[in-house]
């Protein structure tokens, strides 16, 4: 019988095997120690369905008082494996690059830790998942942040990266800072560190109310980093720009889901304060006019994701001050499939051309099936029916309707009309644009393999949702 | 039958994309699509009234969500138009310089969204069918576009994507109006439940439905995208966005608005009808101005959704089914004058009416097929527009005297007939430019259409000629999906 908590253990342990492999057997080819990561995550996800999800009842102490396998936690372990394994996919195709801006004599001396990073990420990002209490979120949150601090300035001899990760630790560590401080707020206010025994404490009119608020502000601006809310979005596109490109998508979905897990965690707690649903209804607003009207200018197409990926947080936003965590978890699972395939095509275009949306031109003549993964992944992005990326708009607006928040789906609806925009121009390039270099792209046969499960999902559920919609109610 | 007339585009234009060859394959799935159509047409009962070929799978029991299709009598008719519209785009196609089997593989797409759409009884595919023929459309017009399309592709795709977001707020609202109990996407469901929504919701929900298929449909004032689509886009791709796909709008007030939200019609019908008249006057006015043959068919096409709006908003049986018959004709009518136009650009490169006259002379083939099409629009008897306009017209007026205040109606109705005349104008005008006078020298040697071509249009005229002669086979056909819901004020 498979517990949820031997999921993780079983994650860590084959992270500090490929490493402690790396260090020794120094003559193998690296790319082994990414396959072996592959098959190891794969068994870990296939494992995680046997997992019977189980609420903790048990909450006065001991492990289950911090750690729990509800259906929600066992869905997210499953999210964050799936990401993990595309993006070490991802990180085989990008391995040239690593091997040119690292060493120019050692071939291949860093790879190792490239591959085997990630999946200490992956562990951080379960935990985070059946974390609900305020300590047990911190850890797993600064595992995940820590081994990102690695992974973001990994070819730390282009400049960009470097100027990326000063950037990212500096800010990602002040934010960690607003969250343990509002942590302690908490704490003193209400003596609890458990979610469950603070919600209840916040029912007790005995409290002092500013103090509570205040605390969860300072938390709120923690996660609105993690997600890239605004105004807490100032990193992202820096970032996201000079990290190596699979990092960048590791970022922009792991990252971005974990946060999000977490809000859907404390927001019961929160919401015992009516004050921070108002607030929190402004950061979406905010954050939807923000990232997409941000993005409508942008000419890199790794910039374009990164306002792109702020402007799917104020979608989300929409789902969570709806209260809706299926919306919001189908709207994650859609976000991850897409943005997974289109960062994959970049991945591979951006070594032969480059990462601006000009070098994309033509590719529809240059490589068809680039061209139509990438068609796919914009379409979906943008919301057009029959893809997931619509579905997932379509549940988030259903519940914004039904709460009748009116400012939400007004805003919601002329920001989708900006996003058909820049979705589109990606499309444009390579479909309209001629271009004078026609050589073929050539692909692995993995990353193909990769690339068409990601498409076949992406329809699959635009037209069946039920199977992630079943997921949660276990 | 149902599954495959939408299918067989669809899987045509997957076969195309993935390397068939393009032509063939395109012209024998729009022949199998169309044959299969008349078939139904021939075989189902569609007269009686409700859902014939019903099938359903069902894809979330708890939202009562499926794919469910099936045909009534206004279905049918609008799936006999994508079908017949489809063939004549696929034939008037010909040979393209790049992305051939793209170019047909978006054809088809176009197609079969809009057959898939207007086959659906559930909301959820009838509204994802359309938005299947968005990207489509982009591409046809940006790849293989004219004049200014990358300003065209960008408006008409943003324009539409706002306009059926806003559309889908509509239809989730209506969704939401009934009790929890007997919510489901099924329209048939729906229209069981209809009694429960309140007049407040409907009027809600009516304006959002309005506004949404009002810009797919180009309603005044959000017409703007329409005009400058069709002259850029390719002949074939005008013709079947401006045929068949604009349809989707008045099909959905149609089968959604009028009769499950009575009273929000009732409420907003002063706004329509001024809005309507904005589509007739003032754009009719505007189709006066224009000096290129392209902008001015596009414009006209804006201008004739005014009168089957007026059918539409007077709500008895007479005036909705002269909308339907009139939906039909002018899907026919501006196929076939944009066919004609694309082949007059691809001989001479210009549509300009100053450059072009006299090329009866040398098309005379084209020169007829165009005066026919003129004499359709405008609305000649024996034409199937002619049927169509007036029963809209007897419809309307009639309407307004039951209304017993301010003859609304009336008025709009006596509006309305000027803008008969005014597309007198502008038709006759525009072809005496084009084939009539001298004939320029730099057009001495244009050629006329060839045999091959001349089977679509001959088809597509006589259809029109045969629905003008025979209206009551149509009508016969359409009016049982009206009578349960508009007996009331007949």
């Amino acid at each position: 019988m498979i517990t949820a908590p031997l999921l993780e253990i079983a994650v860590l342990i084959l992270g500090m095997i490929i490493l402690m492999f790396e260090a020794f057997a120094t003559k193998i080819d690296r790319r082994l120690l990414a396959f072996a990561g592959i098959l190891g995550l794969t068994a870990v996800l296939v494992a995680s369905f046997f997992v019977a999800p189980s609420s903790s009842t048990n909450q006065t102490a001991g492990f289950w008082s911090f750690y729990t396998a509800d259906s929600l936690s066992i869905f997210f372990k499953q999210f964050a494996l799936l990401t993990t394994i595309l993006v070490l996919i991802m990180m085989i195709d990008y391995a040239p690059v690593v091997e040119d801006s690292v060493a120019a004599r050692k071939v291949q001396s860093a790879l190792g830790e490239f591959f085997a990073v990630p999946i200490f990420t992956c562990a951080g990002l379960m935990y985070m998942a059946s974390a609900i209490d305020f300590i047990f979120i911190f850890i797993s949150l600064e595992l995940v942040t820590i081994s990102f601090y690695v992974l973001v300035t990994f070819t730390r001899h282009n400049p960009a990266t470097l100027e990326a990760g000063v950037k990212y630790l500096v800010l990602s560590a002040l934010s960690t800072a607003f969250l343990v401080y509002g942590i302690t707020w908490l704490f003193g206010v209400t003596g609890q560190t458990n979610l469950q025994r603070i919600t209840e404490a916040l029912a007790n009119s005995a409290i002092d109310r500013t103090a509570a608020l205040f605390g969860m502000v300072l938390v709120l601006v923690a996660l609105g980093f993690k997600i890239a809310a605004v105004p807490f979005q100032i990193w992202v596109p820096d970032v996201y720009q000079g990290a190596p490109t699979p990092v960048t998508a590791y970022l922009s979905v792991g990252s971005k889901a974990a946060g999000f897990v977490v809000l859907l965690r404390v927001l019961r707690p929160f919401l015992m304060l009516p004050e921070t649903h108002r607030l929190l209804v402004l950061i979406a607003i905010l954050t939807l006019i923000y990232g997409n009207l941000a993005a409508l200018p942008q000419g890199n197409l790794k910039r374009l994701l990164a306002y792109s990926s702020i402007a799917h947080a104020g979608y989300l936003l929409i789902g969570i001050v709806c209260l809706d965590g299926r919306a919001v978890i189908f709207y994650l699972s859609a976000y991850l499939l897409m943005t997974l395939l289109s960062f994959a095509v970049l991945v591979i275009v951006s070594q032969r051309t480059g990462d601006r949306i000009s070098d994309f031109d033509g590719l529809g003549k240059r490589s068809p099936f680039l061209a139509f993964a990438m068609l796919i992944a914009m379409v979906s992005l943008a919301g057009v029916p029959f893809t997931a990326g619509f579905l997932g708009k379509f549940f988030i607006f259903y519940a914004a309707v039904a709460q009748r928040q009116i400012a939400l789906v007004v805003v919601g609806i002329i920001t989708v009309g900006c996003g058909f925009y820049y979705y589109l121009k990606v499309v444009r390039a390579m479909y309209w644009q001629s271009t004078a270099k026609m050589d073929k792209i050539p692909i692995s046969a993995l990353s193909r393999v990769a690339m068409s499960a990601l498409i076949l999902a992406i329809i699959g559920l635009g037209v069946y949702p039920q199977p992630i919609l079943d997921a949660l109610k276990r | 039958m149902l599954l495959f007339i939408i299918f067989c585009p669809i899987t045509a234009a997957i076969l195309i994309m993935a390397g068939a060859p393009a032509r063939k394959t395109a012209l024998i799935a729009a022949m199998l699509t169309l044959a299969t159509a008349l078939f139904l047409l021939g075989s189902l009962p569609v007269w009686q009234g409700d859902f014939q070929q019903v099938t359903s799978f069902s894809i979330s029991s708890e939202w009562h969500w499926g794919f469910t299709t099936g045909l009534d009598g206004l279905s049918m008719v609008m799936v006999l138009l994508a079908t017949i519209v489809t063939l004549a785009a696929v034939w008037f196609t010909g040979k393209i310089d790049k992305y051939e089997n793209a170019f047909y593989g978006c054809l088809l797409l176009i197609s079969g969204g809009a057959i898939g759409a207007f086959a659906s009884i559930d909301l959820f595919f009838f509204y994802a069918f359309h938005e299947l023929a968005l990207i489509p459309t982009f591409l046809l017009i940006g790849i293989w576009g004219s004049g200014n399309k990358t300003a065209a592709a960008w408006k008409i795709t943003i324009y539409l994507a706002i306009g059926s977001f806003i559309l889908l707020l509509g239809l989730i609202l209506l969704y939401q109006s009934v009790p929890v109990a007997s919510r489901s996407f099924d329209i048939r469901a729906l229209k069981a439940a209809a009694g429960q929504i309140s007049p407040d919701a409907q009027r809600h929900i009516y304006l959002l439905l309005l506004i949404g298929f009002g810009i797919l449909i180009s309603l005044f004032p959000f017409h703007t995208w329409a005009p400058e689509a069709y002259a850029s886009a390719p002949a074939p791709a005008a013709m079947l966005h401006a045929g068949v796909l604009k349809k989707f709008g008045l099909y959905g007030l149609l089968r959604l608005a009028i009769p499950l939200l009575p009273d929000g019609a009732r409420h907003w019908t002063s706004l329509l009808v001024v809005l309507l008249l904005g589509n007739i006057i003032y754009v009719g006015l505007v189709t006066i101005a224009q000096k290129r043959l392209d902008w001015m068919l596009g414009y006209s096409s804006v201008m004739h959704m005014g009168y089957i709006f007026l059918g539409i908003a007077s709500a008895n049986v007479l005036g909705v089914t002269g909308a339907t018959a009139l939906m039909f004709a002018h899907g026919l009518s501006i196929a076939l004058l944009f066919a004609i136009a694309g082949e007059i650009r691809k001989r001479t490169g210009t549509l300009l009416l100053d450059d072009l006259g006299g090329l009866a002379k040398v098309m005379p083939f084209a020169g007829l097929a165009f005066g026919l099409g003129t004499f359709a629009v405008i609305g000649l008897p024996g034409f199937a527009n002619f049927a169509g306009e007036i029963m809209i017209f007897f419809g309307a007026f009639k309407n307004g005297w039951e209304m017993e205040r301010f003859h609304l109606f009336q008025i709009a109705t006596v509006l309305g007939l000027w803008g008969v005349v005014i597309s007198t104008v502008y038709m006759l005008r525009a072809y005496r430019k084009t084939f009539m006078g001298t004939l320029a020298e730099r057009w001495k040697d244009l050629i006329d259409l060839r045999p091959i071509l001349r089977a679509p249009v001959a088809f597509l005229v006589g259809a029109l000629l045969c629905y003008g002669f025979f209206p009551q086979s149509f009508v016969r056909i359409i009016t049982p999906a009206f009578r349960p819901y508009l007996s009331v004020n007949k």
